[in-house]
């Protein structure tokens, strides 16, 4: 925290000489070992660590699959298959980094959920949020790079479609579509860009994530009563050993969770489809992203209808990037003074229904959009025709045999008739993606910033250490 | 929480639709009876004879149309695969490997002195021999249709979960209609047409059978063209190129075990779930102590955060 002083000490020779030179344990010792950390944070907290170590996973296995991997149409997907095969231990390597992209997204969402539900991207701690938000930005662009590398089915046509969608901008759009393909369509030259921006993007990550930590360390953590620190003695503890034993535990039953795909399920993540060699003359019936895509695809495809001179499909790419666009504006959309949703009673039902949305949009993405949720009534028979005389019409049934006794009928006097369904009018899923759509934006365009100015917060504590007691309680005797 | 009454009982709902709507295109594939050995938690492995068994049937059946060139000879005798033994850690010493990849003669990388294409018996380290010599060749031997590498086949097909490709190519082998059900009759122009007859539940009706297609219940596609019944109710599945192959006693097991269409369906989708990852043993072997020590050193950190937190109120 900014005006902590330091408390290192170097005590051997080498470690004076280095201090006075470059500081850089006394930076370590400050900021992982004596950095006073809130008493009251709780397991929502130790994300931050866990990605910590999703990312460390992801590079050091990533760079040993760069070693075996080859970059080219012909040979990409045999590249992938041979890494499991013939690397001694590439199976593991590779499943590691497979599944480990998943639980990194994971991750990732609880730690922004976890944000949102504490404030923590109110004052003083905007610059943090909005470097989270420009690593949750490069983490989708790296996941999405990523996914076209094994040269599968899925890879090539979801780098299609989102490669198009930069096509509905316009004017340009169909420059920045050439540019990013290198070329007329997705082919080799796209997947050698791809690759080599799939390695350099991580490291960008990383160098985001240091200014995130040191975003971090000026104003210090947030906490689950969204109060500042107001007494360092008694509010906080030193981060080591206090966080580093609470992180590590965490850290260890995320990294079992992780196992058992690794070890029990490694594909149920993914798409089958994705094990089929790509072939740019065959389209997968379903094209749908990795499952931690799918809430931003379900909005872009909730927009089926145009906006004054704004047609659908452009509409459709404003929302999706209208959807991450909005996170940027969060400090400064929510008017609460009270941080944590904690002391706010209504706006924390708002926020479990966002969390909601987000999981019910997941759902919208993964399906077709024409499915029925909820049925009204059922699918009729529907016979068209043209009779003898060459009149037109069509007719409606309920029954199979009396439709198929009319379309005989009208077909044996000398007419044509076709029989078909006439499926029941139901809520689908594009309407639910539609409405969750509604509510995703509404929250932090409308709710968040109306209420903050109407609602009344409820038993917000004093500081720190008084809602750790209660309010009458004796203070603590100082940590060990 | 009245605010979210609503979307659970939208939740609800889905989850009663989404089980009707299993209705639509190919039948659920449903794993054998026992079910698959090697999708057993926490240590399940492959069936050795049975790998051993599917290998033939591979060899006898599927690989006069089907590659498999991801896989080399010397996978066979690798661990977890059929034909491994202890005596041979190195599968290219395997004289059952060996004697295996002698059988087909394949077209060597390296030209000879003159440049001229040398023939030569496959070893061990070279990869499975193509039916075809390309694609096209291949499509033209089969009306068309391009028989799939089998190489991962088994990872292709189903939701990722251990065991189902296998159980989706075990269900399609076993799943074609019997001979018998198969009729015969004459159009107008007195053509001879294949059709199905379907008479349970409210899937009544014939169901044509289009020449150079097979109908399976268990193949992705849409019967509706082919169907004469209630379009509501038209049966599962779809067309596939490729005839039933496994009829009762379509090879001879060397080790005696009856070839019922589901013994050899069971076995091929077993040994093909082996191609597909063939170091699942390896991975199925480790997973177990890993757990292990997860777990253990996860409780080591529980009692340890307990220890040095246990005077700080928090």
């Amino acid at each position: 925290m900014s005006g902590h002083e330091s408390t290192y000490e170097p005590k051997l020779g080498i470690t004076k000489w280095l201090d006075s030179r470059l500081p850089i344990v006394r930076l370590a010792h400050d900021s992982f070992v004596d950095f006073p950390t809130p008493k009251n944070l709780n397991y929502w907290y130790t994300f931050g660590g866990i990605l910590a170590v999703c990312l460390a996973i992801q590079i050091i296995t990533g760079v040993v699959l760069a070693m075996h991997y080859t970059a080219s149409v012909d040979e990409a997907f045999g590249s992938v298959e041979r890494i499991m095969r013939d690397v001694p231990f590439g199976w593991l390597i590779r499943n590691i980094h497979m599944v480990g992209a998943s639980m990194f997204f994971l991750a990732v969402y609880v730690h922004m959920f976890r944000g949102l539900y504490y404030g923590s991207y109110k004052a003083p701690r905007e610059v943090l949020w909005l470097l989270g938000c420009v690593i949750f930005l490069l983490m989708m662009a790296t996941a999405f790079l990523g996914y076209m590398l094994p040269w599968g089915q899925m890879s090539l046509h979801g780098a299609n479609v989102i490669i198009n969608l930069f096509g509905a901008i316009p004017l340009v759009g169909e420059s920045i579509q050439s540019w990013l393909m290198g070329g007329p369509s997705v082919g080799n030259q796209t997947l050698q860009r791809f690759f080599s921006l799939h390695y350099l993007l991580p490291f960008m990550i990383a160098g985001v994530v240091i200014l995130h930590i040191w975003a971090l360390h000026v104003p210090g953590n947030n906490n689950p009563t969204g109060k500042e620190v107001q007494d360092v003695e008694k509010d906080t503890v030193p981060f080591h050993p206090y966080y580093t034993v609470k992180d590590g535990f965490a850290i260890v039953v995320f990294l079992i969770i992780f196992a058992v795909f690794v070890f029990y399920a490694p594909n149920v993540l993914g798409h089958a489809d994705n094990y089929i060699e790509a072939n740019p003359l065959v389209t997968p019936a379903h094209i749908v992203p990795e499952w931690y895509l799918l809430p931003f695809y379900a909005i872009l495809r909730a927009i089926t209808f145009n906006i004054g001179p704004i047609e659908a499909k452009l509409l459709g790419v404003i929302f999706m990037f209208g959807s991450i666009a909005v996170l940027f504006l969060l400090p400064w959309l929510d008017t609460s003074k009270v941080k944590s949703m904690r002391y706010r009673p209504v706006a924390k039902q708002f926020f479990f229904g966002f969390v909601v949305a987000c999981l019910l949009l997941s759902w919208c993405g993964a399906e077709n959009p024409d499915n029925p949720i909820i049925k009204m009534g059922e699918d009729k028979l529907v016979v068209n025709y043209t009779d003898a005389a060459g009149l037109e019409g069509s007719r409606v049934f309920e029954e199979y045999a009396p439709a198929s006794q009319f379309r005989d009928e009208t077909a044996a006097a000398g007419g044509t008739a076709s029989l078909g369904i006439q499926v029941a009018p139901a809520f689908r899923f594009l309407h639910l993606s539609q409405l969750m759509t509604l509510y995703y934006f509404a929250y932090f365009l409308i709710i968040l910033p109306f209420l903050g100015l109407r609602e009344r917060p409820k038993g917000e504590p004093d500081s720190i250490h008084h809602s750790i007691l209660g309010n009458d309680a004796p203070a603590a005797a100082p940590a060990e | 929480m009245n605010l979210l009454r609503p979307l659970f009982a939208g939740l609800g709902a889905l989850a009663l639709s989404l089980a009707a709507d299993a209705a639509g295109g190919a039948k659920k594939a449903e794993a054998p009876e026992s079910g698959w050995p090697f999708a057993k938690v926490p240590a399940g492995q492959l069936d050795k004879e049975s790998l051993q068994r599917g290998f033939q049937v591979y060899k006898e059946v599927c690989a006069a149309c089907h590659g498999m060139e991801l896989l080399s000879y010397r996978n066979l005798g690798e661990k977890g695969g059929p034909f491994y033994s202890d005596e041979y850690p190195n599968a290219n010493d395997n004289p059952l490997v060996k004697a295996i990849a002698a059988e087909y003669e394949i077209l060597d990388a390296t030209p000879d002195e003159f440049g001229d294409p040398v023939f030569r018996p496959a070893v061990p380290a070279d990869t499975f021999r193509s039916p075809y010599p390309n694609d096209q060749a291949a499509r033209a031997a089969n009306g068309g249709a391009l028989p799939p590498d089998l190489s991962v086949i088994t990872k292709a097909r189903g939701k990722g979960a251990e065991g189902d490709g296998a159980t989706y190519v075990y269900a399609l082998l076993k799943g074609y209609p019997d001979f018998d059900k198969i009729k015969f009759k004459e159009d107008e122009e007195g053509n001879f047409i294949n059709y199905l007859e379907f008479d349970k539940g409210e899937t009544v009706g014939e169901l044509i059978q289009p020449i150079g297609v097979y109908y399976n219940p268990y193949f992705a596609g849409d019967t509706t063209p082919q169907w004469d019944g209630d379009p509501r109710h038209k049966p599962y599945g779809g067309f596939i190129a490729m005839p039933a192959q496994l009829p009762d006693g379509r090879v001879e097991y060397m080790d005696g075990t009856e070839a019922t269409t589901a013994q050899m369906a069971y076995d091929v989708a077993m040994f093909l779930h082996w191609a597909g990852d063939p170091k699942q043993t390896q991975r199925k072997s480790m997973a177990l102590p890993v757990m292990l020590y997860l777990v253990f050193l996860s409780i080591l950190l529980w009692f340890s955060y307990k220890r040095i937190w246990r005077n700080v109120a928090h």
